[in-house]
């Protein structure tokens, strides 16, 4: 299967990767399931603004799926949580190039980071 | 080194197609279905031969689906249509190649049998004889492998496609020999064979238009377009586009040199007084020429010239074994004393002048000592 | 071709994927260049009239002789087919076809190949009845459960030789008795097995056997089907017209894919023993080379495998990305033929093996070609590569901390 450039590159150097203490300025979002293939974790630190300062993850997945969840790390933070939710799914495909067969890797990513910032609020609530 | 004229049964591999091979049996290995590098580069291998033998048969690559060659495809065809269309009602000539009669006239053991007048040609009149509203299929080839002899296609895939049948044509002795032109003919399906056009043995081609019902008949895997499932021959398939690639370069001056060879043996042959040749009114391939001489067995003379170093066939290869007479000059209505003499000679491009010659000098040998021993036995009696 | 040698360049990736297609062997392309080309003897084998013809007809007829003898056949017996995929095709619709009067029941196993199993499928639309048997999580079919598993109707059983994904060696001899004492035909897929695995079918109670050349070190294009003459086993062609191959299969014989053929199964049938030996010391070294990591399983049978094949599973590593991450690697996770789908191993999970295993599993196999050295440095790439993944696995983290995967809901998509 040929890859895109740009998943080659986040697949070849992950960004943010890692894990973050469990904190009340600490969203997590795991979402997926091993049984298919592909589970995603995405942790964001927010701070007093309300704005994510910080953002890691880790991915059990093919290639596409790692990269989805790596440029998700790079897109959110400096975001509120608000613009962080507002991420879809095809500006991740669109912008990894990603064929239709690995589309649902950044329908992945969307749920993570949706899942994330649930987690938080519902920390904060 | 023997003469080598009989090109309708296979042709030798030409050198170029044999340097593209190479590298494919050596160099490059790796299984087209795998998604690493070797695999790709399979792949990629044969999407290249593809483009080269839809250019042949001017056809687009999307309708071209590799086989082992022309009797599966001409195999796959018929059972796969039938399979896909269950009502199914084929009609084929009276004089298509064993690879299509045989499996039609399993699939239908009274298949419609469609006739041709005395010079092998298929007509309207016959097609309408034999077509009714159950038709839905119906196959004649292009060329005739015996005879030569060339179909008027146009008018009959007019008419049949009026009454609402899909039409097949087995190109597999026109192909590399006279100009294709699967788009624009209206055919649905056509098939191609390698090793008759210096490409190698073991690999073909069925030409295909989506709109005809087809199901694979070999199961195992979705190569081909799901329709063909088999580890593809690569080395096989790289050959097959360089030798249409070839062909489809040297179409016109191959043509020309090799009817120069049969005009020349032809007008040899007429000076033998008991030569018939056959289908000798109707348009023929440039390389074909099929005759008999009265009152001669064709398979003795066969060993004769081949005692000679002179390779000819009397028809088909496939059924040389036999001893009946060929059905396609029996469907000609020729009469068996005669059928049982033919000789077939089918000139290539390696072909010279001096094969001609070779021919016609063994032939005259041949002619007179079985006139005078003949003669002694009629004065023994 | 001054240079005979398999291409081999640092910049190329390691081939193990020999169970999918192997390289020709030099001395096979050798003898096949003798019918290739305008100086060679190039005639079509059918022509019977001229010394072409009978030129290419003798060199079928000496390669049909090696084909024979590497498997313990008589010459007669082997009917040249377009490759194993044919001859699986040929065997099982052609044995159930012409037996139908008899019973339409046939009895194979979940593991086969998809030609024996798509072949069975259509004979299922045809209107045939098959069981597929489960094998054991080894991947060696239960004698008891076959046994149980056969009808008063069963014609047919299709049992593979050798897994092309695990590896595994089946007790042919065994379920080849059972199946003589109930007069049931039994098809064996030999594709993996020929030149691996000694093979002698004056002995074997076996009725069809598939082979195929490419896997050892001959063309693509070219098969065999064993069809045995005492008892005569039977069989409705599948392709028609002209009769080549004692009718069962019709169509020109590509003489210089036969001619390869048979020099592949000759080279095979003299190096079989001194090349197993030498496969095994490599796929032990590599086993041995990564079986100290965590959670690493062997999917099949170590012990009844042939020498060249190890199918590991990398727990906690999705098996698309660890391919990714061995891409100077040219293996597979599954067989080729389903490899370029997302679907888990459908012969893992019918071990029982989970979703994951299944998905984190890959095939290593090496053959004539390998060296010690790219299997060093084969080790070296897979402990980077699964050490790189499992430092980005949510699911090794897990592991880690104790906590069981299995007790977690997790919302399939």
């Amino acid at each position: 299967m040929a890859y895109g450039e740009k998943v080659l590159d986040h697949y070849e150097n992950p960004r943010n990767v890692g894990s973050f203490e469990s904190a009340d300025n600490v969203g997590t979002g795991m979402v997926g399931a091993p049984a298919c293939g592909d589970v995603m974790k995405l942790q964001i630190k927010v701070n007093d603004e309300g704005v994510i300062e910080d953002a890691v993850f880790k991915t059990y997945g093919c290639g596409s799926a790692i990269a989805s969840s790596s440029l998700l790390t790079e897109w959110v933070k400096g975001k509120t949580l608000d613009e962080a939710q507002a991420i879809k799914n095809t500006q991740i495909a669109e912008e990894l190039a990603l064929p239709p067969v690995k589309i649902h890797c950044s329908v992945l990513a969307e749920d993570a980071i949706n899942a994330a910032v649930a987690d938080y609020k519902q920390k904060n609530a | 080194m023997a003469v080598y004229l009989d090109n309708n049964a296979t042709t030798a591999l030409s050198e170029k197609v044999l340097e593209a091979m190479l590298p494919y049996m050596g160099q490059v290995t790796g299984n087209p279905s795998s998604v690493h590098r070797f695999g790709r580069l399979q792949k990629d291998a044969i999407e290249q031969a593809r483009e080269s033998v839809a250019r042949l048969a001017g056809a687009r690559a999307e309708q071209v689906v590799f086989t082992s060659g022309g009797t599966e495809s001409n195999n796959l065809l018929l059972s796969g249509f039938c399979q896909k269309s269950k009502d199914a009602r084929i009609a084929v000539s009276a004089v298509e190649h064993m690879s299509l009669l045989e499996p039609a006239q399993y699939l239908q053991p009274a298949a419609d049998i469609i006739p041709v007048d005395a010079n092998g040609r298929v007509n309207v009149a016959q097609l309408k004889q034999v077509v009714n509203e159950q038709t839905s299929l119906v196959s004649v080839m292009s060329a005739n492998n015996e005879t030569g002899v060339i179909q008027d296609l146009a008018p009959l895939i007019d008419f049949a496609t009026e009454q609402g049948c899909f039409f097949h044509s087995d190109a597999s002795q026109a192909a590399g020999k006279i100009a294709l032109n699967f788009v624009e003919s209206g055919l649905h399906a056509m098939t191609i064979s390698a090793h008759k056009l210096y490409g190698p043995v073991g690999v073909g081609a069925l030409i295909l238009d989506k709109r005809l019902p087809m199901s694979k008949i070999q199961f195992g895997g979705s190569q081909e377009k799901n329709l063909r499932a088999g580890t593809e021959n690569v080395p096989a398939i790289v050959g097959f586009g360089r030798a249409a690639e070839l062909a489809l370069a040297e179409l016109q001056s191959t043509a020309t040199h090799v009817r120069s060879l049969r005009d020349a043996l032809e007008a040899g042959l007429k000076k033998f007084s008991s030569i018939s040749i056959f289908a000798e009114q109707a348009e023929r391939l440039p390389n074909t020429v099929q005759f008999g001489i009265e009152g001669f067995d064709g398979e003795t003379m066969l060993m004769q010239l081949d005692r000679k170093a002179i390779a000819v066939s009397s028809g088909s290869a496939c059924t040389s074994g036999k001893t009946e007479p060929s059905h396609v000059l029996k469907a000609m209505e020729v009469v068996d004393m005669l059928a049982n003499s033919a000789i077939r000679v089918s000139f290539g491009k390696n072909n010279t002048m001096s094969d001609v010659e070779k021919l016609l000098t063994a032939l005259t040998d041949i002619i007179e000592i079985n006139q005078q021993s003949s003669v002694m036995m009629a004065a023994t009696v | 071709m001054s240079e005979q040698k398999p291409h081999k360049s640092k910049e190329q990736p390691i081939y193990l994927d020999y169970s999918a297609t192997t390289p020709i062997d030099p001395r096979v392309v050798t003898e096949m260049l003798k019918y290739m080309g305008p100086e060679s003897s190039f005639g079509n084998p059918a022509s019977r009239s001229h010394s072409f013809g009978w030129a290419a007809e003798a060199a079928v007829e000496a390669a049909r002789k090696n084909v024979a003898d590497l498997v313990g056949a008589n010459p007669k017996e082997i009917v040249f087919t377009s490759g194993a995929t044919e001859s699986d095709n040929l065997a099982i619709k052609g044995a159930a076809h012409f037996n139908h009067k008899r019973g339409k029941h046939i009895v194979t196993c979940k593991t086969e190949h998809k030609a024996v199993l798509d072949s069975c499928r259509q004979l299922e639309r045809e209107g045939y009845e098959v069981t597929y048997l489960d094998p054991m999580p080894n991947g060696l079919i239960d004698l008891k459960v076959f046994e149980e598993a056969l009808r008063d109707d069963t014609t047919l059983v299709s049992i593979m030789h050798v897994n092309n994904e695990i590896g595994v060696i089946q007790d042919i001899e065994a379920i080849g008795k059972i199946c003589r004492e109930r007069k049931i035909i039994f098809h064996v897929d030999a594709a993996q097995s020929a030149g691996k695995v000694d093979i002698n079918l004056e002995e074997l109670p076996v009725d069809l056997m598939s082979f195929s050349a490419h896997k050892i070190y001959g063309p693509k294009g070219i098969g065999a089907l064993y069809v045995q003459r005492k008892p005569r086993v039977r069989l409705e062609a599948q392709m028609h017209g002209g009769g080549h191959e004692r009718g069962m299969r019709s169509g020109t014989l590509a003489t210089h894919q036969i001619v390869g053929m048979g020099e592949a199964f000759r080279i095979a049938k003299e190096e079989m023993v001194e090349e197993n030996a030498r496969l095994l010391k490599l796929r032990n070294k590599l086993y041995d080379g990564v079986k100290d990591m965590e959670e690493v399983y062997v999917n099949g049978d170590i012990d009844q495998r042939i020498a060249g094949n190890i199918n590991i599973s990398f727990n906690y590593v999705e098996g698309e990305s660890l391919l990714m991450a061995l891409s100077d690697l040219a293996i597979s996770s599954g067989s080729a033929c389903t490899s370029a789908s997302l679907e888990p191993s459908y012969v893992l999970r019918a071990l029982g093996r989970n979703d994951e295993l299944a998905h984190s599993s890959i095939r290593f196999t090496m053959g004539r070609f390998t060296t010690e050295e790219e299997i060093d440095r084969t080790i070296e790439l897979v402990r980077k590569a699964v050490g790189k993944l499992r430092d980005l696995s949510p699911l090794w983290d897990m592991y880690k901390a104790g906590i069981d995967i299995d007790s977690i809901e997790w919302a399939a998509h």
